[in-house]
This record gives C-alpha cells, structure tokens and sequence, in this order.
C-alpha cells in the first residue's frame, strides 16, 4: 500500500485539492493500485498547491501543482515509486523553498494528518507539556522568559513577563484566551497552523494554562475561518476523549478545558480588549488601558490574551528549552517568525525563518518577485496598518526594531507585494476606508478622521488643490496618530503616510505640476 | 404581529433558551440563530434580551455592531468576495467591478430573483492564492472573471438541478 499526501488547507481545496484527491483515488483503482490517500495540512507552498505527496524509501517526492486533468500522466510517469515527470519537485524537505526554513513552529504542519493524535505523539506532540509539568509553574515562565519570545500578534510584547503578570494577580479564576481573528490582510500563518497541526495550540495553551493557574480558556476565530473552526472543534472533541484536555490531565493534577468561539466579522475584535467585550457578549468596542488584561481582563479576571503564533511557539522552547529558541534571531527579536509572501508574488505562501533576513531577500530571492513579471514596486509589511516599503528600502531587516526605525512595522508578519501597476493613492484612501468600515466608533479622530480621509485622498486625486489638501492629509494622519485609542485609528495613518512619503509621485502629478 | 419571512419564534426562543448558563452567551446564540434562519430578526431582540437579562437597545447594539449578523434574509447562495490588499495587487478591484456590473448588483446586494447575495470580505487568509473568495462557504482563489463567474453558475445551477 504506497501513501500519498495531498493537503486539506483551505489554499489548498481552493485550487481544487479535493478533485484532485477524488481523481488520485479513482485513477489508481482502474490500474488495481493500491494507495491510501491521507489528508494533511499544507506545506506553506501555495505555489504549488495541489502538492501530491508519495511516500517512498527514499522520503515523500513532491509533484506539484496537480490538477485532476494531471492525475493520468502521473500514473503512466510512475510517480508511486518516485517517477520523473514534468511536474516533480523532487523530495519535498529540498526544495529550495523549504531548504532554507527554519521550521520551529511549523514542524510537523503539511506532514501529519491534522488531527491524528498518534501524528502528533509520533512528532514531538506533548514533550512541551510534560516538561512543563515536570518542571512546574514558576520554572515554565522562566523558559517563556528567557526564550525571549515576543508576541506574534503585532504589538511584540514579552510573553513570559504578560504571564509573570496575570500568575502574580490575585485572583480566584484566570482565563487564557487565544487570539485566532487574524484579521490582518496578507496574513495566514494562524489559520495554516490551526488547519494544520491543532493540537500544538492545544498543548500551547494548556502549558499556560498551567503556569498561570488557569482552569478555562478560550479561542476567539473569526468567522471568516470556518474550516480552521471546523478542525479545532474536531481536534478539541479528540484530545477531551484521549485525557489531554478536562480534569486531572493525563495524571498531573492539572485541570484545563478549552471552548472555541466564533467571531462575527469585526476586524475591531482583534484588538484584545474588543475581543474580550466581544467574548463577553457586547459590542466589540475598545477598552481603555488600564487596567490592562493581565489584571481585569475576561470577566474582570486576570487574562493572558495571546495570538496563536505566540502560543504554538511555547511547546517547542518547553521541549527543547529557551536557549535552543533564543539562539535563533537578532538583537531583541529571538526565535523564528512565519513570515506570509503574498499578493503579487511567484513563490507565495509560508516561509518560517529565523529574524535577520532583508526584506529584499524576502521579496525577491525567496518570493522571486512579482507573479506577474512586471518590477516590484511597493511591498505592504504587517497588515492593513502597516507601511508600504519601496524596493530603496529594501535593505532593512526582518526586525521588530529595524522596521520600526524606518516608520514600519512587521505586525503579524505578513507581506504583501505589488507590481509597478499599483496605485499608490488608492491604497492610501483604501486604507481609510478600511479604518472607516472597522472602526469602534469609540474615538472621534479615528471614527471621522478616516472618512474625512477618504474625502480628502479623493480630492488629491482628483487634482482639486492637491497641495493643500497634501498637507490636510499629512495634519489629518498626526491627529489620528496621536488621538486614537488603539492601533486601527493610531497606525490607519502609517500605510498613508509610507505612500505619500515613498511614491509622492503618484498623488496627482500632473495637477501638481500645473498649480 | 406579521412574522417575517422563515421565521419561526417557538424555535428561536428554543435556541436562544439552550445557551443558558453559557458565559458570555449573546455571540453564540445570534451564530445560532443565523445558523437556522439565515438571519437575526427583529422578534429575536426582546427574546434574547430578557434571556440575558439586558436591555432591548443593548442586544440592538450587539446585533447591528458586527458585520455577519443580517436583519433580513440573504439569497439562496452567498458570495464574499474578498477586497483585501493581497487580492487586490491581484486585481480583485476590478474584478470585483466586472463581476458586479454583469449582474446588476452592488455589494451587499441580492439578485433580483432571490438566488445570489455578494458581501465584500476582508482577507480570507488565502492572500498567496488571490483574487479569492469564499462561495457557500467554500473557498475558490486565482480567480479572474472567467473562472469566477463559471464557479457562481456552477452553484446556481445545482440548485435548480
Ligand atoms: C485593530 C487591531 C487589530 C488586531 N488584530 C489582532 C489579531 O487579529 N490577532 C492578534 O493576535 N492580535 C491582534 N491585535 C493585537 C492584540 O491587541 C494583542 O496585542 C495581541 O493579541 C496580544 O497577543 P501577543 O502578545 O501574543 O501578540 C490587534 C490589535 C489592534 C489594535
Ligand atoms: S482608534 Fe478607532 S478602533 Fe481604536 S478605539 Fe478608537 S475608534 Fe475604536
Ligand atoms: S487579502 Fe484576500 S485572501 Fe487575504
């Protein structure tokens, strides 16, 4: 019985994945072949999704991308012993794609079946967490600490002091709760890993759970992901049943359950306190600080609020320890990062790396450039709130304190590229519209400032008074900086101000050069 | 009291009945809610609010704060299409607009005979695959006019099949 690997990430069934699989499983009992066909999350190379993987002795042969209409000439290729065809990538772990990761987070994703627990055990699943009971509360933190690991949900906070700070809160209930609303365009890497190896967040959240003395937590996903809800539902369902969730986990005294729920289309909600007024059944409307979470957080308790990212790291610095974690990165950014290459890009998909590479390494050698053929022109770091970098800035590294020197930031790790078509003054009203549509409504230059935005990019556009409107919008951009509460209003302006300040040639030449 | 179109107040006052005792139970019962009717009604404030012992203006505001939640009901097949950055250095702008004009719709819009509902959508998480969409919930992405339209007619079709 020979095993073939195809993956059942969204990316993946969107290009057809099932046909493909449905075809795989026809084709090979008309040649009497017997295959067994497993399901798996996706490698992270959406370019060649769907990727057929074949196990043979000598490691899983990619072939990729294969549509059903290809299904045929693999078999007469022979690709169940490895066969050469036009379409064979070779083993999966050397292309040059996956041979320069450092896969840390992303370990067992696109090779296991997401939610067989003999998988998970099989690939290290758990070691974390027995560590962790071994080693007790205070220790565990310790790790986080010394890990060095910042929050991956874009603001980069310490995670083991955010834990030090809710274990250390008096109180008689704590809550973990995950950030899954990813809401940030150009990002996946939360829905990639969750569709993909579910129970790393599980282990992830129970090892806090542990440190901080919390009995319940939660995962808020954003309705956008019904699959990634589907398949955590399904792995929480497993792992209940099997002891790794429930009272008394597998012998150790601790007790620790986890319910999912499903946001209602508010990008707001990822803000953490509008997730947890959301959570809590109101309005996703922004809290003011502080209280910060960590002392009244779900329910007025003590609350670590984590992104996924951040949570599925801690397994592995529990497993193989802080210094092993930490030893990857630069300066103050230890660790790996998922970075996300998207948009007008050949090699798209998911790239875990240690800090340090430039951004041209990112976009160019590893993307190789836009899908399109055209020049790379803009690349948008870190979400619908972060700055868009011209290839002059191409130089800079992947750092949280190098992106925030040139007035960017790498938020949740997303990049998206566009080509030399890119209108530089729509995406600048776009991103206004964007904050107009999800704004709390709570603060009034964010609420306003951003339709009055859009107004006045639409103006500059138009070639009505476009200096003067410049420097309203450059003056509208500081009132939101300063005046907003939270970072959809105060970092709205970042994205307009990068494209005015980088691709000032795009704001109404002519009418310029006429007034 | 004229009931509106599907819904069923008996059953809504079942749903909303079943999450009593759930910690912050309001966003899991309007997903319910949805779930079985295609949409909130304005019957079900009144109801939720005194299951969760709030005001009426206060479960109003919940409702209409959240973008998934729909006063009325949508077509028979919903399209999201997705208007995020990625999508767009792709094209999905214009896609978006073709789409759109070949069959008299705006965004949010319903079809005249009730088969089709677009909402925009904010990234999908699909951002290396674009111009993508979800289409009754199920993802198809690198679309252009040609394969997105083929993929709507597709979904039409089999329910009149
Ligand atoms: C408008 C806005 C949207 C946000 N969206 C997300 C999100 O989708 N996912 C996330 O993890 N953090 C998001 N954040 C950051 C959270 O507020 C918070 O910093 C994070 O969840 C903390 O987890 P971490 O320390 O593990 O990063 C958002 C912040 C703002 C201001
Ligand atoms: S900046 Fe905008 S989203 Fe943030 S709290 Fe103020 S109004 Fe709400
Ligand atoms: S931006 Fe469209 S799927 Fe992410």
């Amino acid at each position: 019985m020979t095993r073939i690997f195809i993956s059942k990430d969204i990316a993946a069934l969107a290009v057809g994945a099932n046909k493909t699989a449905a075809r795989l499983e026809a084709e090979a009992k008309a040649r009497g072949l017997a295959v067994e066909i497993v399901r798996t999350g996706s490698r992270g190379m959406y370019f060649l999704e769907t990727l057929v993987e074949v196990e043979t002795a000598g490691g899983r042969i990619g072939y990729g991308p294969v549509a059903a209409p290809d299904v045929a000439s693999l078999f007469d290729a022979g690709f169940l012993a490895g066969g050469a065809h036009p379409l064979r990538i070779g083993r999966t772990e050397d292309h040059p794609f996956m041979a320069r990761q450092n896969r840390l987070t992303f370990a067992r994703c696109g090779i296991i079946d997401p939610t067989s627990l003999a998988d998970y055990e099989s690939l290290g699943g758990w070691r974390g967490l027995a560590r962790a009971i071994e080693i007790g509360p205070a220790a565990t933190i310790a790790e986080v600490l010394k890990s060095g690991l910042r929050g991956r949900g874009g603001a980069g906070f310490p995670t083991g002091i955010k834990w030090k700070t809710v274990a250390d809160a008096p109180a008689d209930r704590r809550y973990v709760v995950c950030n899954f609303d990813e809401g940030d365009s150009g990002t996946f890497a939360d829905r990639m890993i969750v569709e993909g190896d579910p129970y790393a967040l599980i282990e992830g959240m129970t090892i806090c759970a542990l440190a901080i003395g919390a009995s319940k937590g939660y995962v808020y996903c954003r309705s956008e992901y019904p699959h990634a809800g589907k398949t955590f539902s399904e792995a929480l369902g497993l792992a209940r049943s099997a002891g790794y969730l429930g009272s008394n986990i597998k012998g150790s005294g601790l007790s620790f359950d986890i319910e999912l729920r499903m946001g209602a289309g508010a990008y707001v909600c990822g803000e953490e306190t509008s997730l947890l007024e959301s959570l809590e059944g109101r309005r996703g409307i922004v809290r003011a600080k502080p209280p910060l979470p960590a002392h009244k957080g779900l329910f007025a308790r003590p609350t670590v609020v984590n992104n996924v990212l951040s949570l599925v790291a801690i397994p592995t610095i529990l497993e193989h320890g802080a210094d092993f974690y930490a030893s990857f990165g630069m300066g103050r950014s230890r660790g790996t990062m998922p970075l996300q290459i998207a948009g007008n890009v050949r090699f798209g998909g998911l790239f875990e790396t240690a800090f340090g590479l430039t951004l041209g390494e990112i976009v160019e050698d590893i993307g190789g450039g836009t899908a399109t053929g055209r020049p790379v022109r803009a690349v948008q770091c870190g979400g619908p709130l972060g700055a868009y970098f011209p290839p002059a800035l191409f130089d800079t590294p992947f750092d949280y304190e190098a992106f925030a020197a040139r007035d960017g930031l790498i938020g949740h790790g997303g990049l998206v590229v566009f080509d030399d078509t890119v209108e530089m003054a729509q995406m600048a009203r776009f991103a206004m519209e964007f904050c107009a549509i999800e704004s709390c409504g709570k603060c009034t230059p964010c609420r306003i400032g951003s339709t009055r935005g859009v107004e006045v990019v639409d103006k500059i556009m138009a070639g009505d008074r476009v200096s003067e409107n410049l420097a309203l919008l450059e003056d509208l951009c500081q009132t939101m900086k300063f005046g907003s509460l939270c970072a959809l209003g105060g970092f709205a302006p970042y994205p307009v101000l990068s494209a005015m300040r980088h691709f000032p040639e795009d704001f109404s030449p002519r009418a310029l050069a006429a007034e | 009291m004229v009931e509106a179109p599907g819904w069923d107040a008996r059953r809504a006052r079942e749903i909303i009945a079943e999450f009593s005792g759930v910690e912050g139970a309001m966003l899991p019962i309007l997903h319910a809610l949805q779930g079985e009717f295609g949409y909130v009604a304005e019957d079900a404030t009144p109801v939720i609010a005194e299951a969760l012992n709030l005001s009426r203006a206060e479960v109003h505001g919940v409702i209409s704060f959240y973008h998934d939640f729909r006063h009325a009901p949508a077509g028979r097949h919903s399209l999201k299409l997705c208007r995020g950055e990625a999508c767009q250095s792709m094209g999905s702008e214009a896609l978006a607009q073709k789409f759109l004009a070949g069959r008299s719709l705006g965004w949010h819009e319903t079809s005249a005979d009730g088969s089709l509902t677009v909402d925009p959508v904010y990234c999908l998480g699909l951002c290396s695959s674009s111009p993508a969409a979800l289409l009754d919930g199920e993802p198809i992405a690198r679309l252009d006019l040609a394969s997105l339209d083929e993929a709507v007619d597709e979904a039409l079709a089999e329910a009149q099949a």
